[in-house]
């Protein structure tokens, strides 16, 4: 059985930088965490810059403070946001649980939903382009277009492979070794014609991506210089 | 001017900063939070060698840049895009009197943009009248982002901002620069989105859009929208220096600008004083596209020549000796032909 720590650290490794396609805890963003006998919980974030966009981290506070209270030992669960240009703001919200609407008032006019949703599909673009781009550096005389054919069975038993199907499954695509591994967002294949410039969209997607990741990675770290990532040790017990 | 390997090249620095954010001119935190944030990317990004202290961060003043520049730096020309942020210092980020004072004893070396808020209504309009005809504007620098009020934020596509663009149209200001960075507002889209430019540049085809920072978190989108119209351009600056800390990253930001809107339209900039030039056009003279990063084709001389000030050049009209200059390229095989049906990949 882990520890209450533990399944609290765990449960925050599900929430993802929607814009990293990473969990908060491998990008350093989870900056402390406090659990108390009793079960009240205090989770401290962090973020590279103070301008980081306010509702990206909202929505990664928000979704840190639903999964700490999913867990079913949990009772107060405090998540805060520091040092943001927008932390005040941020955090009387989450404390009242006012919601993304009710915390930014008139500036939000629509849900977080159909953000959310376009960064799962670039997560999901990314991802294809990675297992097909390996596809062809293992094999550079395998012409571009014959991509469009490879099915996801095709494709190496490999954490590239794995983060792929994540990706698929959280748009509702299906997963089968059978299933194109090249389709958009709905499914849909792409003509021979088609993949190549369809492929070279991907690459600049999945380098975007790549690039950002590395971006905040390194400014957290020039932000914190002292304060390395939390990561719990094996079998500590707080 | 840089020259290597009996090889010239003419350096326009197309986005250059003259600014102050000492405590005294810090109005709240967020002047703070601003001017340390450039800091960390400062620091984070430089080498070593080049890192400044933080006093020296906070403010540079004009002497200092004209060493950094012009006497260090290699740079023929460069171009002030100066960025307000009324509501986080006193008398602004950007020291308007300074720099456009230093532009008028150097016109040959600096040209003057300034900046407008389509916020301020009429009566901006006939502030941009003004400072058109007391700074000689060909361009201007729009940070959406910028606070103003409540509001945090604007867009290019928001009807006011038609207004100030047809009077753009009208002064002869046709170099549109705008920051597509953090902090873009309105909450509900993503922070860094361009789509706003895609709007504006179809219906203003007779200005050109310069995105700085080349919508770097959205790379793919401002690619896809720049192949489309031929008049958005794309500015290095903030890109620049991942030449150091992130070379690969920095040749496939290369590779894809250069597949998708092609050699005319990249502009060099050192954003100064985010980085200093000298070590930058060392570094992009010497760089190369890694050879097993195929999917690329390798950068030429005459490429970095254009990029490196060229283009600028031209944009602003700036005089090049005749055996510098390069004719301009065809257009890239992916120009606008029609693809967005595939706009779901």
């Amino acid at each position: 059985m882990q520890s209450r720590y533990h399944q609290a650290y765990a449960a925050l490794s599900a929430v993802v930088d929607p814009e990293l396609d990473e969990p908060i805890t491998d990008l350093g963003f989870v900056r402390s965490l406090v659990v108390t006998p009793a079960g009240n919980v205090k989770c401290s974030l962090r973020l590279p810059t103070s301008f980081c966009a306010p509702n990206f981290a909202y929505l990664m506070a928000s979704d840190a403070k639903d999964v700490l209270s999913a867990l079913d030992w949990t009772r107060r669960v405090v998540v805060e946001l520091d040092d943001h240009h927008d932390s005040e703001i941020i955090n009387a919200g989450l404390a009242a649980g006012a919601g993304y609407r009710g915390t930014f008032g008139h500036e939000a006019e629509e849900s977080l939903d159909d953000l959310r949703e376009t960064f799962q599909r670039k997560a999901h673009t990314a991802a294809m382009e990675r297992c097909l781009t390996a596809l062809l550096r293992a094999d550079p005389q395998q012409g571009e277009s014959s991509l469009g054919e490879v099915r996801l069975g095709d494709l190496p038993d490999d954490d590239t492979t794995a983060a792929l199907l994540r990706r698929r499954h959280a748009l509702g695509l299906p997963t089968a070794p059978s299933d194109l591994v090249m389709v958009n967002h709905e499914g849909s294949g792409y003509s021979p014609g088609d993949v190549p410039i369809a492929l070279r969209r991907a690459r600049s997607t999945r380098i975007s991506i790549d690039g950002n990741a590395h971006f905040c990675r390194g400014l957290l770290r020039t932000r914190y210089p002292e304060e390395p990532a939390l990561i719990p040790k094996e079998g500590a017990l707080r | 001017m840089y020259r290597k390997n009996d090889t010239s090249y003419f350096i326009v620095d197309a986005h250059i900063a003259l600014w102050d954010a000492r405590p005294e001119n810090q109005r709240n935190i967020h002047g703070k939070q601003f001017i340390d944030c450039f800091y960390d990317y400062h620091r984070n990004l430089s080498p070593e060698s080049e890192v400044w202290s933080y006093e020296e961060y906070l403010y540079q003043g004009g002497e200092r840049l004209m060493k950094d520049l012009f006497d260090d730096g290699y740079v023929d020309h460069a171009i002030f895009q100066p960025a307000y942020l009324g509501e986080f210092y006193y008398k602004g980020f950007g020291q308007t009197d300074e720099a456009s004072e230093l532009a008028t004893k150097h016109p040959d070396k600096l040209t003057y943009n300034h900046n407008f808020d389509p916020r301020n209504g009429e009566a901006g309009l006939d502030r941009l009248r003004d400072d058109a005809a007391k700074f000689g504007l060909k361009g201007v620098k729009l940070y959406t982002a910028e606070w103003h009020g409540d509001s945090r934020g604007w867009r290019l596509d928001d009807p006011w901002a038609y207004r100030y663009f047809e009077l753009c149209r009208e002064l002869g200001i046709r170099n549109i620069h705008v920051h597509k960075g953090p902090t873009i507002r309105p909450l509900d889209r993503d922070a860094f989105d361009v789509a706003d430019v895609d709007h504006v540049a179809s219906d203003f085809t007779d200005l050109n859009f310069i995105v700085e920072h080349c919508g770097l978190p959205r790379l793919e989108d401002f690619c896809w929208i720049a192949t489309q119209e031929p008049n958005v351009h794309a500015g290095l600056a903030v890109a620049m220096p991942f030449i150091h800390t992130r070379p690969r990253y920095f040749a496939q930001i290369i590779g894809e600008l250069l597949y998708w809107i092609g050699e005319d339209r990249i502009q060099f900039s050192s954003d100064y004083a985010l980085w200093t030039p000298r070590w930058l056009v060392e570094a992009f003279v010497d760089f190369q596209i890694p050879e097993d990063l195929g999917e690329y084709a390798p950068i030429s001389t005459d490429q970095k020549k254009k990029i490196l000030g060229l283009n600028a050049a031209k944009m602003y009209d700036i005089p090049v000796p005749a055996e510098l200059q390069l004719p301009s390229a065809g257009e890239p095989a992916v120009g606008p032909r029609g693809a967005d049906n595939l706009v779901g990949a």
